[in-house]
């Protein structure tokens, strides 16, 4: 069988559309230069680094106690992490699909599952030392414990876990709604008693959901820098490794082949849970809830349950709380009264507090649009069109969500420092601002196509088809029918990347140069030294930013949003 | 619309797909000649997973053929895109845009063409009263009705005055009463506008109803290209006798000629059939006769035993065994008249002239 004329045909069709094909284009040069040249650049550099082609350096790093010691470290850290914010998160979502909650609790519940997406990543750290630490208010003052370290493995676990569980509960959430209820009346039906039903019927059912959340976790922690950075002390994981790796021993192939060595490993687990466990959920949950699901009253269940989750969800809503008001103490842990504005002072006149958030608030404001219409228009291509690159454009875009933040930067800079392959090309963007843009606008693109897949899953094909049958070619279509029907998606992935690009530093912290100052970096300067009054001032005036800019979305897309009118018409 | 009427012809059409299941590539559609006439209303039917929509969506273009070309008019069209093709298609889910108003969508082509906007005025309003949904085009699609945004898309698709119309399965979101009484509008449309149409759809009595040509498609092949009369009364294959309409098969050896008629040797009896060409003795040919071409009686014709009695209000509804062959019949207006029971035995008269040797 010939195919050969389709294919052709399809692909004559699709240059008469220049716009596309410039788009295509344009999207295929970035995704090389920027994410697959900084990856097979470390590549490059960790098999020829010391000079002759072959192992050597991996051989040099694996001799390094520190280095081996970070790995098995990482591994277990991502492990017990991923169990604890599982089985909390799983504990979460089954409270609040399967249990009848009053006010008071779904309110926290919905604090609790906000909180991580605006918050600076490292604010627990901060916190859990300020609360528990050495001068810690409930460990030194109020249970008189004088010498408490929070530092190392179980200081980064509760962190992390902290931090965590919330993508778990959410996640495990939308798999419980999804369970017909029918299926558990019928066993109860057949007489099984509540546990029977949840370990025979609800838990198989979301188990390979309950793995995928796991993984996702466990590479969400291994990818971790800010927390082991602020908490971890002496308890070095690999993220930490590489950058003091970089930074500290100023050894550049060690420090490639140390990312390779990470980036394996988040990849691995990527694989696992991309190509194993998701299609496994999907295979497995496929209808919606028929109807809605008798709630459990039973009170012998609920008020363990519900006691249990908003402890829990208090005592996360209590550490975020522990930095803006850590910002009012004089000095932390000896001297509480009277409140003072001295920190936000010193933040704005001593420590250029003002250039910190003009250059954080630019960057970012320049970086949130572009990742926002960039991630739309991959998923408008990967989702509704046919071409001979849209495998690339796809898997590319899927494999910077598997790149920890410290490999990226790392990639940067021997990929970028002396151009590109160590030319002197390109050289000026080293550096730049252009380049921290193109950090932000990386590291969002992921998690914004990926919403914007979604969203443009949920349109029917046939309202683009028409348009274009009309007489609208693909740029035309995209503007006056794609656009429209997905801007709350897109209003939602230009916020996201805005607060994800203001509050990361796992990338940027390599790749910052003196001439700009940027909040994050600064919080963690301060935290390191221990100027935790500082470090609170400034993450308090970042959340106050990311919470506001959330909140204004929120308004926007309530008056102006178009998912409203459109849940009419099904 | 003082517009040159186009038609559309189709030669050696093929699409490859790949079966998901398996990975391997077979035939959508295969090695199709169509010739569809100016003006004509031509309807593909068939079951699903037969080709039609492949080969109308090849059409409109937004599937492009493994072998053969399209021509619009004189005009071959391959290498066309949907949106400079001079088709224009109604969709399924009538793919209306959600996010404009009745108006802005069918001017959507319209302003796509820089028409004037007076113009573009002008011929909304004129195509909405062609539909009758005049007084609606400030209404949002979802305060429409199924059947009024059917006509939406229809005036959509009519505005940028097409030299052919495409019709995807456009009735089928409907319900019964609906569906009958749009495509009876579709067809008074199309007639007023005098356009090239093409329809898919897998609804008999609709193509029926509609067409002024079936073509019924079968596995990715044209199986017969007719009037309806021709593909109802002379069908070529016994898929074609099956899909359009009831049909029972009564199967035979040839005989020789009786008169003007040819014999089956049907059940041991002689069953007299309208000869088709060259038929050869001894050969086994079956002769399809539709439920409403026979009836039961006391005596005469073939004897037979009522297994199935049912009445169904405009007709009784009986299947009979003549022999091992089971038989289905339409009595028509049943009232006052005998009824057979489940069991009896009794006579199958069929009327001669209305059977089909294939």
């Amino acid at each position: 069988m010939a195919k050969g004329q389709g294919a052709t045909l399809d692909r004559k069709k699709l240059m008469k559309d220049p716009i596309m094909v410039t788009t295509i284009v344009v999207l295929i040069a970035f995704l090389t230069l920027f994410i697959l040249y900084p990856l097979a650049i470390l590549l490059v550099d960790s098999f020829i680094g010391d000079g002759k082609f072959g192992f050597s350096v991996f051989q040099r790093i694996f001799k390094m106690p520190t280095f081996t010691k970070a790995i098995s470290n990482t591994l277990k850290v991502g492990f017990v992490v991923g169990i604890i914010s599982t089985l909390v998160g799983l504990l979460f979502a089954y409270v609040e699909v399967y249990l009848s909650m009053n006010k008071f609790v779904g309110g926290l519940f919905k604090v609790v599952s906000m909180l991580p997406v605006v918050s600076p990543p490292f604010v627990l750290s901060l916190s859990m030392i300020m609360l528990f630490g050495k001068a810690g208010i409930i460990t030194r003052h109020l249970l008189k414990i004088y010498d408490n370290s929070v530092y190392g493995f179980w200081g980064i676990v509760i962190v992390q876990a902290l931090t965590f569980f919330p993508v778990c509960y959410m996640m495990l959430k939308g798999l419980l709604k999804n369970i017909d209820p029918s299926l558990e009346e019928a066993a109860r039906d057949m007489g099984a008693t509540r546990f029977k039903v949840f370990s025979s019927v609800t838990l198989p059912l979301i188990l390979p959901g309950l793995g995928n959340a796991f993984l996702v976790t466990f590479i969400e922690s291994i990818a971790d820098f800010a927390n082991p950075m602020i908490i971890g002390g002496s308890y070095d994981t690999l993220a930490t490794t590489i950058y003091l790796q970089i930074t500290g021993a100023y050894d550049k192939s060690g420090a490639a082949a140390m990312a390779v060595v990470l980036l394996t490993i988040t990849l691995v687990m990527f694989a696992v849970q991309k190509y194993v466990l998701e299609k496994k959920t999907a295979a497995t949950l496929t209808g919606k809830a028929s109807r809605g699901r008798m709630l459990i009253e039973d009170r012998s269940v609920k008020l363990p349950l519900t006691i249990f989750c908003s402890a829990v969800a208090i005592f996360v809503i209590m550490m975020y709380l522990c930095v803006p008001i850590g910002s009012l103490f004089p000095t932390w842990g000896y001297k509480f009264f009277p409140l003072t504005f001295k920190w936000y002072k010193q933040v704005f006149t001593k420590f250029k507090g003002f250039k910190a958030f003009k250059d954080s608030f630019v960057l970012s404001l320049i970086s949130a649009p572009i990742t926002a219409l960039l991630s739309m228009i991959i998923s408008y291509l990967v989702v509704k069109k046919k071409f001979k690159a849209k495998g690339f454009i796809e898997a590319v875009s899927m494999l910077a969500m598997a790149v920890p933040g410290t490999v990226l930067g790392v990639g940067y800079i021997r990929g970028f420092a002396g151009g590109i392959f160590h030319t002197g090309i390109m050289q000026w963007i080293y550096g730049s601002a252009t380049l921290l843009i193109i950090v932000f606008v990386v590291r969002s693109l992921p998690t914004g196509t990926r919403s914007g897949i979604s969203a443009l899953r949920q349109i029917d094909k046939s309202i683009e088809e028409s348009a274009y049958d009309m007489g609208a070619n693909s740029f035309e279509v995209f503007m006056t029918v794609t656009l429209p029907l997905i801007k709350d998606s897109f209003l939602s992935g230009l916020v996201t990347s805005f607060v994800r690009s203001i509050t990361a530093i796992s990338a940027i912290i390599l790749l910052v140069t003196p001439q700009f100052l940027l909040i994050t970096v600064q919080i963690n300067e301060f935290a390191e030294k221990g100027a935790y009054g500082l470090a609170c001032a400034f993450a308090t005036i970042l959340i106050i930013i990311t919470y506001g800019s959330v909140l204004l979305m929120n308004i926007f897309i309530k008056h102006f949003g178009t998912s409203k009118k459109l849940q009419e018409v099904e | 619309m003082e517009k040159v009427k186009k038609g559309v012809r189709l030669e050696h059409i093929s699409k490859i797909y790949k079966d998901p299941k398996t990975g391997k590539d077979f035939y959508a559609v295969k090695n199709t000649d169509l010739e569809i006439k100016p003006g004509s209303f031509v309807t593909l039917l068939g079951p699903s997973g037969c080709g039609k929509t492949t080969t109308l969506r090849m059409i409109a273009g937004f599937e492009s053929p493994d072998e053969g070309e399209i021509y619009l008019g004189d005009e071959p069209i391959n290498e066309l895109t949907p949106n400079k093709r001079d088709t224009a298609m109604v969709f399924q889910s009538y793919a209306l845009l959600p996010h404009y108003n009745i108006f802005d969508n069918v001017a959507y082509g319209l302003k796509l063409r820089k028409v004037p906007k007076d113009v573009i005025k002008e011929k909304v309003m004129k195509i909405l009263d062609l539909v009758k949904l005049s007084g609606m085009e400030g209404r949002m699609t979802n305060q429409l009705s199924g059947g009024q945004q059917q006509r939406v898309a229809l005036a959509r698709a009519l505005v940028i005055e097409p030299s052919v119309l495409l019709f995807d399965e456009p009735l089928s979101n409907l319900d019964a009463k609906l569906r009958v009484e749009m495509r009876t509008e579709i067809r008074r449309i199309q007639q007023e506008v005098g356009i090239t149409a093409i329809y898919v759809t897998h609804d008999q009595s609709e193509a029926m109803a509609i067409s002024d040509q079936i073509i019924i498609m079968d596995k990715g092949v044209v199986a017969q290209m007719g009037t309806p009369e021709e593909i109802y009364y002379h069908p070529v294959s016994e898929f074609v006798a099956d899909f359009i309409g009831e049909a029972n098969f009564l199967r035979g050896k040839y005989a020789g000629m009786d008169g003007k008629y040819a014999v089956l040797d049907f059940e041991g009896k002689k069953l007299k059939t309208p000869p088709k060409e060259n038929m050869v003795i001894g050969d086994q040919y079956t002769a399809v006769l539709r439920p409403e071409a026979a009836k039961l009686g006391d005596e005469g014709g073939l004897e037979c035993r009522v297994i199935v009695s049912c009445f169904m209000g405009s007709y009784q509804n009986y299947h009979v065994m003549v022999g091992n062959t089971l038989v289905k019949l339409e009595d028509h207006n049943p009232k006052n008249r005998k009824v057979y029971k489940v069991g009896e035995k009794c006579h199958l008269l069929i009327d001669t002239d209305a059977l089909h040797v294939i």
